[in-house]
């Protein structure tokens, strides 16, 4: 069976300072995503598929100033989240194509990914799921005394559950070393945000003494030099954050979803805006070249990964549900 | 028979106070327990469970929070999984309904995503027993127990609270441990060793018998240990199995008493629909059929509200009357 590790070198490393390693990252979310919903275009994809090609700038720079054993809660949008907190694109695409090697052993997909030892607590199939959990990792970090944060990536969708009113309360109210990055991608499910939010959701904050800002979600420096001054100050005992990064999906709510209900107007306005090409611009030519060759061989090696790891069988079903059973 | 670790020493404590005991000695034991809760500081709860904690811990280790059930579960699963061993206090069983998703959807599933633990305990209570009304005095347990990776255990009384609490903080998977509030009050001799440890999923005989099984829990297992002996006055001889743990079930000790005895009766506060009592029927006609004399009977309370007076609310539980009358039917019926 091929092996593959639990994380990405770089996620070792801890770096995604660089422009060029902010860009390679994007790059490899862009083409992880792009791979995936060819793969669900040929039906090899057992599950539910949610893209956020578009989006990549806010994962990225979510995740550029956290180390291994900071916490990341994600979301049902959460392959940008899980490649740039670390996971290996071999071991994601692996889960996504129901393979033994994939991070719950093929049976999950992409909703039902965690790797507590790189501190991604899970994607989530539930809209608004991991705010509870996110102010919990958060609390066990301070009652532990440790400089770790926590960031909780969410969509706007989620701002209208009570498990976000209840989580910034508390995180204020308890000073938690937690960011909140609300993604906001400008369509809820099926609908416009018209139809769910009001107001400005990076004011949500203001009333529990929370400082919240709102950047530009397709501009890879604007995001990770926001969410790093919350991160510092999380870090320093200064609370939490509400950081809201605008961005566009560019694709419908799931694969399959032809999103016919927005227009086409909108939808190219908004693809101008691709934040890849921006993220490109602070490279040399020829650099941005190199790392989109070496972005191409990473997933070919994992596309080849998952293809050749066997599929998840019957034999699988009744595993981890309990550490001990009487 | 009874799978309680021998006990060099007791003492006799009320349910409260195994509870507070399991909590001390756990939070002495290992400093990555904690335990968050509404009033669960310096109040100690509404009911004094966890009083003196905040004094011995600190509020980092035991601390209030705010009125948001869904966090509150998320609290423990969060810090469950990055390493503390949290315990979750759910003032009310009732209030759990806010915190479904979390507890099902999150903490359940952790593992089955993960492959990692989840070293979560979630205490909360259960029954009638005070002036409290529809809304505080339900009980789920049955709900719970049908979601996989989510382990359930129901004590009745201060030793087995003591020592399945113990067990469930030790455990590496979430547990969802039920008090019950008309037993509270309720002394029994308990072990005062720091390793009185019950295992999860054995059940204990608390009483044995040759002619019928009842097996009861919660505030039923004294109610069906005094119908027994009156039973024994009238020549029947009632064996009392309490599994204390509804998830996972000692499926083998409960079928292996119903196969000795032949008649069966279950005994619960909780109303018959789709309960714990129907599940225990359905193990026993599945698994004993050519053993049984009779039908099954289930003795609970009836498909109707708790009502908040308390008098009212009693009287909707069934008593060791109730449980008497249901032996007596099985035994003439065959």
């Amino acid at each position: 069976m091929p092996r593959a590790d639990v994380a990405t070198a770089e996620h070792r490393r801890g770096e995604l300072r660089t422009s060029q390693q902010r860009y390679r990252m994007m790059r490899l979310s862009r083409r992880f995503e792009e791979t995936m919903h060819d793969q669900f275009g040929d039906g090899a994809v057992p599950g539910p598929l949610h893209l956020s090609i578009g989006q990549e700038a806010v994962a990225v720079g979510g995740c550029a100033s956290l180390r291994q054993s900071d916490a990341v809660l994600s979301t049902h949008r959460g392959h940008h989240h899980c490649l740039a907190k670390g996971a290996s694109p071999a071991r994601l695409m692996a889960e996504l194509l129901g393979r033994t090697t994939g991070y719950s052993r093929g049976r999950g997909g992409s909703m039902h990914v965690a790797v507590p030892e790189i501190g991604l607590l899970g994607t989530n199939g539930i809209v608004g799921g991991g705010l509870p959990i996110a102010t919990g990792a958060a609390y066990g970090m301070q009652a532990k005394g440790t400089d770790d944060v926590t960031v909780c990536f969410f969509g706007e969708g989620a701002t209208g559950t009570g498990a976000f009113g209840e989580a910034i309360n508390i995180a204020a109210l308890w000073a938690l070393p937690l960011v909140f990055i609300c993604e906001n991608n400008q369509y809820v499910e099926l609908t416009p945000q018209s139809v769910h939010v009001a107001g400005a959701i990076h004011r949500r904050g203001e009333s529990f003494g929370m400082p919240g800002v709102r950047v530009d979600g397709n501009a890879i420096d604007e995001v990770a030099d926001a969410v790093e001054d919350a991160v510092l100050r999380a870090r320093a005992g200064g609370g939490p954050t509400l950081v809201e990064a605008v961005t566009y999906r560019w694709f419908g709510h799931y694969a399959g979803d032809r999103a016919a209900y927005r227009h086409e107007d909108e939808v190219r306005e908004w693809r101008a805006r691709d934040p890849l090409p921006r993220a490109r611009e602070g490279l040399e030519p020829e650099e941005a070249d190199e790392i989109d060759a070496a972005v191409e061989e990473e997933i070919s090696a994992a596309l080849a990964f998952a293809q050749q790891s066997p599929e998840a069988g019957p034999d699988s079903l009744h595993v981890d549900h309990y550490g001990s059973r009487a | 028979m009874s799978a309680v670790t021998a006990p060099a020493e007791t003492r006799p404590l009320k349910f409260w106070q195994g509870i507070n005991q399991a909590l001390v000695e756990e939070m002495d034991r290992d400093e990555r327990v904690v335990l968050v809760g509404e009033d669960v500081g310096r109040p100690g709860g509404p009911y004094g469970v966890t009083r003196g904690l905040l004094d011995r811990y600190g509020e980092l280790r035991v601390r209030d929070t705010p009125i948001s059930e869904a966090v509150l579960v998320g609290l423990g699963v969060g810090s469950g999984a990055v390493g503390l061993r949290p315990i979750v206090e759910i003032m009310f069983f009732d209030f759990a309904m806010i915190a479904m998703d979390q507890i099902v959807n999150q903490a359940a599933k952790f593992r089955y995503f993960s492959g990692a633990s989840m070293p979560l305990t979630i205490r909360t209570m259960c029954g009638a027993g005070g002036p409290n009304g529809a809304q505080h005095s339900q009980n789920f347990e049955a709900w719970y127990s049908a979601v996989p990776g989510l382990k359930v255990v129901m004590p009745s009384n201060a030793a087995d609270a003591k020592g399945l609490l113990k067990s469930s903080i030790r455990d590496d998977d979430p547990v969802l441990f039920i008090e019950t509030l008309g037993l509270l009050p309720v002394r029994r001799d308990t072990p005062t060793g720091d390793e009185h440890l019950v295992p999860i999923g054995v059940a204990d005989v608390r009483r044995t018998g040759t002619d019928v099984t009842i097996v009861a829990i919660g505030r039923l297992v004294d109610r069906a240990l005094e119908a027994a002996e009156r039973l024994e006055s009238e020549g029947i001889s009632a064996e009392v199995v309490d599994p204390r743990s509804l998830q996972p079930l000692d499926a083998e000790t409960i079928l292996g008493s119903i196969a000795r005895t032949g008649r069966l009766v279950v005994a619960q506060e909780a109303t018959s629909p789709y309960s714990f009592a129907s599940e225990i029927c359905a193990l026993a006609v599945e698994s004993c059929f050519s053993d049984l004399k009779a039908a099954p009977v289930r003795v609970t309370s009836p498909f109707i509200n708790v009502p908040t007076p308390v008098p009212l609310a009693e009287a909707r539980v069934p008593g060791a009357d109730a449980v008497v009358d249901a032996v007596r039917g099985v035994m003439s019926a065959g």
